[in-house]
């Protein structure tokens, strides 16, 4: 595949702002359907993305996010500047969770976030340090 | 199949927006009001019972591509909120019933 296959798209996740996230997930779903992509790709696009977009909200004070469309695969990377995850195996435990009370009244926190990026993506890698930050990297494969 | 339009037929519904969806078919019942496993496990073309109001059960909604959302316990939906409905397109409704009572009432209406 050359560079100028792919689509680039670029989104900026704002700190602690329940009332936007989404907003991204929300951006590129529409584009992928503008796109004609299959529905259960976007589908799998937009719950992997969601979830680490609220992930960035929780925890790390917003973050950037990049989606790159090739047409073989939507690759997903959400940077931030973070804590880090001190644990990833237990991270990636469904139920598992150290999201804030308030988090939770709204209905987050369950412990499904990286579960369900796991789950919804075809390819998930975590890429963190403590005090400095994580990227998190999801592809989901074109159908 | 019935549509998420056939719903303003119980009377113990009220539709509180008409979104871009009123018309997609109601293929499930669903219920669910931890937004972190609604995402993940709202089957698509579902109705979407629960009892969390905030402008983040609408982001959900739009995302898992339900085809209705029902707020059940007649949970207050403020001004913002509703706001969210309208700007995402998401067919809301309100009902006093119990999440379980209004997932009943809801199947029998859509004849699932």
């Amino acid at each position: 595949m050359s560079e100028r296959d792919a689509i680039v798209f670029k989104y900026t996740v704002s700190d602690d702002d329940f009332t936007r996230a989404g907003e991204a997930s929300s951006d590129v779903k529409r584009k992928l359907k503008q796109m004609n992509v299959s529905p259960e790709v976007i589908r799998k696009v937009s719950i992997a993305m969601y979830e680490g977009e609220i992930n960035m909200v929780i925890h790390a004070d917003g973050g950037e996010i990049t989606v790159t469309l090739t047409p073989e695969e939507i690759i997903m990377e959400l940077k931030d500047k973070g804590p880090g995850i001190a644990d990833i195996e237990k991270a990636m435990q469904a139920g598992y969770s150290t999201a804030p009370e308030n988090v939770r009244s709204l209905g987050f926190g369950a412990g499904m976030g990286l579960p369900n990026m796991k789950k919804y993506s075809d390819d998930m890698s975590i890429d963190t340090v403590i005090g400095v930050g994580t990227t998190v990297t999801m592809k989901v494969k074109m159908i | 199949m019935k549509k998420s339009s056939e719903l303003t037929k119980n009377e113990k519904f009220k539709l509180i927006n008409e979104g871009d969806n009123f018309d997609k078919e109601v293929e499930k019942i669903f219920c669910c009001d931890l937004l972190s496993i609604a995402m993940g496990r709202a089957p698509a073309g579902s109705a979407w019972v629960t009892v969390m109001a905030n402008i983040n059960t609408f982001a959900v909604a739009t995302l898992a591509d339900v085809s209705c959302v029902i707020i059940a316990e007649g949970m207050d939906i403020d001004e913002v909120t509703l706001e969210k409905a309208k700007e995402k397109g998401i067919t809301l409704f309100s009902t006093e019933e119990p999440v379980y009572e209004a997932a009943l009432l809801a199947k029998e209406t859509f004849e699932l």
